[in-house]
C-alpha cells in the first residue's frame, strides 16, 4: 500500500498548480463551445500539454505518452482549482481515440487538429427510438449506391446536435449479417441536405438532447471508420470511456464540501440544518458511501497504473456512483425545505439552482449510458458470472 | 502509487483462507456453536501453530511485527469461514493496549505469551462506545469496582478493562473480587460476556493516562468489526450466486431470472466498495493518523449496512432453505448481526464521525 505518487509526480503538479495560478483567470467561467474566450482557453492548455497531452504532435497534440497518474493530476488540479480543464465534448473524448485507434491516416489529420482545438464540434448518432438499452438493433441504414451511400432512419438523444457541424453516426449497411455484424461507423458534416433536428426539452429546462431525422441523406463513400460491417466493434471500444466517466467520485466529494457548507449556512426555526440530528445523519450516510467509492476509485486507479484486472470494481461504479450523487442532491433539496422546490429565475433561490438541477440531471444520467437496470445486468453476467436470460423460442 | 495488497499479503490471506477451511469448516463451528464450547482448542492451535496471535506484536517481543491492512485481511478470513476464534481482543486489542500504552516491564510480561498463544485475552471497552444498564468501571483506593458488559473474546485468561475515565488496565480472569458471566448472543460463533469487579487489583497500563490510546483502541476493533462483515458478507454473496446457479425452478436456474440477477448485482454493487473502503480505513490507523479514526468510524458504519442488507438479501435468494439451519446460512447472517451492534452501532458511528469534522 503506498499512496504517494512520488516525486517526479509531485513536481508535475507543482508546476501545473503554478500554471493554473498564473492563467486561472483567463479559464472561461462557462464552457461556451463557440466563445473566443474559450477556444482561446483550449489553444493555451494544449500548447501547456494540459489538453490533448497524449494525441500525437502530427495531430496537433502535445505528443506525451499516456499516463494514467498524470492524468489524474491533471483532473484532480483543475478540480481543485475550480477552473474549466478545457473542452471535453464527444468529438474530443470519443472521436479522438476512435480516429486514433481505427482510423485511416487522411481521416486523422482531417479531423484530429480542429477536433481537439474546439473548431469542429461533434455529436454521437447511436441511439435509436427503438433501440435503446438494445443499441445493436438500431435500424438507421445507409444503402450504397455508386460512390455515395444513402441513409435514411432516425436518432434520438444526440447530445449537441443542435451546435455540432459532424455526426459520427452508427447505420446499417449489412441489412441480412446478424445484427451486431451489421453496423458499420459513418462521419457526416451536420449541414447535408435531409438533416433535420428537432430539440427534446428534459425535465432540466435544457434542449440538450434532440431528435436526428436523415431522409435520404448523402455520404460519400469513404466517410467511414473501419471497414463495411466493423461499426459495432469501433463503436463497444469507445462505450467504455463513456460509462467510466459516470459517477465519478471525485466530482461528487466537491458537491458533498458545497452541501456541508449549504447545510452550515441556512437555518430554519434559528437552527442551521447542520444541527438537525436526521439531516446529519443522512449526510453522514452519504459521506460513509461516498469514502466507500472513492477508496474504489483509488483501487482503479491503482489496477490502471499496474495493468492488472479489477473487474466488478470498475463495473460497479456508474450503478452505484449515479445513484449516490441523485441522493447527495436530493438532501440538499429536502433540508431546503420550500426553497428546495423552487427554480431558476425565482427569488429565494440558493446556488442559483443547482441542487435542483442536479438532482434532476442525475436522474438522467442513471438512465442514460446503460439503465441501472442494464448496468445490474452486466455486473450479475460479466462479474458474477451469472447465466444469461434465456432467448425466447 | 499502489493501492493493493502486496504479494505477501494475499499470500497470508490466502494461507489463513486455507488453513481456516481445513481446520473449522462448518461441522466443526456447528459443534463449537451447539455445545456453547469455550473455546475450540484445536482450531487455536492451528492459528497458534502460524503465529497468527503474535501478528501485530513486535518481532522483539515474538511476534510478526504486522501492520493492520494484515490484521484486517485476517479478520475477512476469520468473517469468511465464519471462524470460532477469539482474534479482535485476544490478537490485536490487548496486544496493542500494552505495546502502546504499556511500561517496558508490562510489554515484557505481556507481549511473548500473547504472542505464543499462551494467553488468551480479552477486552472490555463496550462503555466508551455508549454504557448500556448502567455499566462502567472504576478506579477506588486502586482498585476497581463496577461492571462491564459486552467484553469481546470472553473465555480468556486476562483482560484489557477500560475504566469510565477511559484509562487501560490488565485484569487477570482469576483475580480476586472478579465474577464473570457469559452473555449468549445470536452470534454463537464467538464468545461474549459480563465482567463484576468487587474491588479487584489491576495493573495500570501508565500510558493509557492519555485517553487518546483508548480512542484509538476502539477505532481499530471498529475497523475489524467491518473486515469480519467484510468476510462474512462475501461469503453470502458467493453462495447466494452458487446456489441461484444450481437451483431450478419452472425449468430454469433462477440465476437466469432476471429478478434475481438483479438481487445478486445489487449486492455485489453494495459490497465492491466496501473492499477498498476496509484496506483503505485498515491502512489509515497504521500509516494516515489524521484521518484515521474518521475512517474507522465511517467503515464500521458502511459495513454494517451493506452487511445487514446482504445478510438479507443472501438469504432471501436461497427461498425457504437460507431460513433453515440445513445450510448453516445464519451463521453468516448472525456474524454479521453482531459485528453490527459491537463497539458502537451504525448511528453511534455516523455521530461521531460527524463529531470529528466538528459538524455537532
Amino acid at each position: 500500500m503506498d499512496l504517494s505518487f512520488g516525486p517526479a509526480y509531485e513536481a508535475f503538479r507543482a508546476q501545473l498548480r503554478a500554471f493554473i495560478e498564473q492563467h486561472g483567470h483567463e479559464a472561461p467561467e462557462r464552457v461556451d463551445l463557440r466563445a473566443p474566450r474559450t477556444l482561446a482557453w483550449q489553444q493555451e492548455l494544449i500548447e501547456h500539454g494540459y489538453a490533448g497531452r497524449t494525441i500525437p504532435r502530427e495531430y496537433g497534440g502535445h505528443g506525451a505518452p499516456p499516463d494514467i497518474l498524470e492524468a489524474r493530476i491533471i483532473a484532480e488540479e483543475f478540480a481543485r482549482a475550480q477552473v474549466s480543464p478545457g473542452l471535453a465534448g464527444q468529438g474530443i473524448k470519443m472521436l479522438i481515440p476512435t480516429l486514433l485507434h481505427f482510423g485511416s491516416e487522411a481521416q486523422r489529420r482531417q479531423f484530429i487538429r480542429p477536433t481537439l482545438y474546439g473548431e469542429m464540434i461533434w455529436c454521437q448518432g447511436y441511439s435509436e427510438p427503438n433501440a435503446g438499452s438494445d443499441l445493436a438493433s438500431l435500424r438507421t441504414h445507409a444503402v450504397l449506391e455508386g460512390d455515395h451511400w444513402r441513409v435514411n432512419g432516425q436518432k434520438i438523444w444526440t447530445s449537441t446536435a443542435h451546435l455540432a457541424d459532424w455526426m459520427f453516426c452508427l447505420v446499417r449497411t449489412e441489412p441480412d449479417a446478424p445484427k451486431h455484424q451489421g453496423i458499420s461507423f459513418l462521419l457526416f458534416p451536420m449541414s447535408t441536405p435531409g438533416i433535420e433536428v428537432r430539440p427534446l426539452t428534459t425535465m432540466v429546462g435544457d434542449a440538450s438532447f434532440n431528435e436526428v431525422f436523415f431522409t435520404d441523406v448523402r455520404v460519400p463513400r469513404d466517410s467511414m471508420i473501419g471497414q463495411r460491417g466493423d461499426g459495432w466493434k469501433v463503436a463497444n471500444t469507445l462505450l467504455g470511456f463513456e460509462r467510466g466517466m459516470l459517477g465519478d467520485p471525485n466530482n461528487t466529494l466537491m458537491r458533498f464540501n458545497a452541501l456541508v457548507e449549504l447545510m452550515k449556512r441556512e437555518t430554519v426555526d434559528g437552527t442551521r440544518l447542520i444541527d438537525n440530528p436526521l439531516l446529519r445523519e443522512r449526510l453522514m450516510k452519504i459521506q460513509g458511501r461516498m469514502l466507500a467509492l472513492r477508496a474504489n476509485d483509488l483501487r482503479l486507479l491503482s489496477a490502471g497504473v499496474n495493468d492488472t484486472p479489477a473487474r466488478l470494481a470498475g463495473l460497479v461504479v456508474k450503478l452505484v456512483g449515479t445513484e449516490l450523487r441523485h441522493e447527495l442532491e436530493a438532501l440538499a433539496i429536502d433540508a431546503l425545505g420550500e426553497i428546495g422546490a423552487l427554480y431558476r429565475g425565482s427569488p429565494l433561490l440558493r446556488d442559483d439552482g443547482m441542487w435542483q438541477q442536479h438532482y434532476m440531471y442525475f436522474l438522467g444520467l442513471i438512465i442514460g449510458g446503460g439503465t441501472a437496470q442494464i448496468q445490474k445486468n452486466i455486473i450479475a453476467e460479466r462479474g458474477l458470472g451469472m447465466p444469461r436470460e434465456p432467448k425466447l423460442a | 502509487m499502489d493501492f493493493g495488497l502486496s504479494e505477501q499479503q494475499t499470500l497470508l490471506a490466502d494461507s489463513v483462507s486455507r488453513l481456516l477451511a481445513d481446520h473449522a469448516p462448518l461441522t466443526r463451528t456447528r459443534r463449537f456453536a451447539e455445545q456453547l464450547e469455550a473455546r475450540a482448542e484445536d482450531v487455536w492451535q492451528a492459528v497458534t501453530d502460524i503465529g497468527l496471535p503474535g501478528l501485530v506484536i513486535d518481532e522483539a517481543h515474538g511476534g510478526s511485527g504486522l501492520g493492520m491492512l494484515e490484521a484486517a485481511l485476517v479478520a475477512e478470513c476469520l468473517g469468511r469461514h465464519v471462524a470460532p476464534l477469539p482474534f479482535v481482543a485476544t490478537a490485536v486489542l490487548a496486544p496493542l493496549a500494552v505495546q502502546c500504552a504499556g511500561s517496558p516491564a508490562q510489554r515484557a510480561e505481556w507481549l511473548p505469551r500473547l504472542a505464543s498463544g499462551a494467553l488468551v485475552a480479552g477486552a472490555a471497552l463496550a462503555e466508551l462506545c455508549g454504557a448500556r444498564e448502567d455499566a462502567g468501571v472504576r478506579l477506588e483506593g486502586g482498585r476497581l469496582f463496577g461492571r462491564a458488559l459486552f467484553v469481546l473474546d470472553f473465555e480468556a485468561d486476562v483482560y484489557l478493562v477500560a475504566s469510565r475515565e477511559a484509562r487501560l488496565f490488565m485484569v487477570h480472569a482469576d483475580a480476586a473480587g472478579l465474577s464473570r458471566q457469559a452473555l449468549i448472543s445470536i452470534d454463537r460463533t464467538r464468545r461474549l460476556g459480563e465482567l463484576r469487579f468487587d474491588g479487584v487489583a489491576a495493573e495500570l497500563l501508565p500510558g493509557s493516562d492519555d485517553a487518546r490510546h483508548a480512542r484509538t483502541l476502539i477505532a481499530h476493533g471498529r475497523v475489524l468489526h467491518a473486515a469480519d462483515t467484510l468476510g462474512a458478507a462475501q461469503a453470502m454473496l458467493d453462495m447466494a450466486v452458487a446456489y441461484a446457479g444450481t437451483r431450478e425452478q419452472f425449468g430454469r436456474v433462477i440465476g437466469s431470472f432476471q429478478a434475481v440477477k438483479h438481487l445478486c448485482a445489487e449486492m455485489a454493487a453494495a459490497l465492491e466498495p466496501c473492499r477498498a473502503l476496509t484496506w483503505y480505513a485498515a491502512h489509515a490507523l497504521s500509516a494516515l493518523p489524521a484521518e484515521a479514526e474518521l475512517y474507522a468510524c465511517h467503515a464500521k458504519a458502511h459495513l454494517a449496512e451493506v452487511g445487514s442488507f446482504i445478510a438479507r438479501t443472501a438469504t432471501e435468494v436461497h427461498g425457504g432453505m437460507g431460513f433453515t439451519d440445513l445450510l448453516g446460512l445464519h451463521y453468516w447472517f448472525k456474524r454479521i448481526g453482531l459485528n453490527r451492534q459491537l463497539l458502537g452501532s451504525a448511528e453511534r458511528a455516523r455521530e461521531e464521525a460527524a463529531q470529528l469534522q466538528g459538524l455537532c
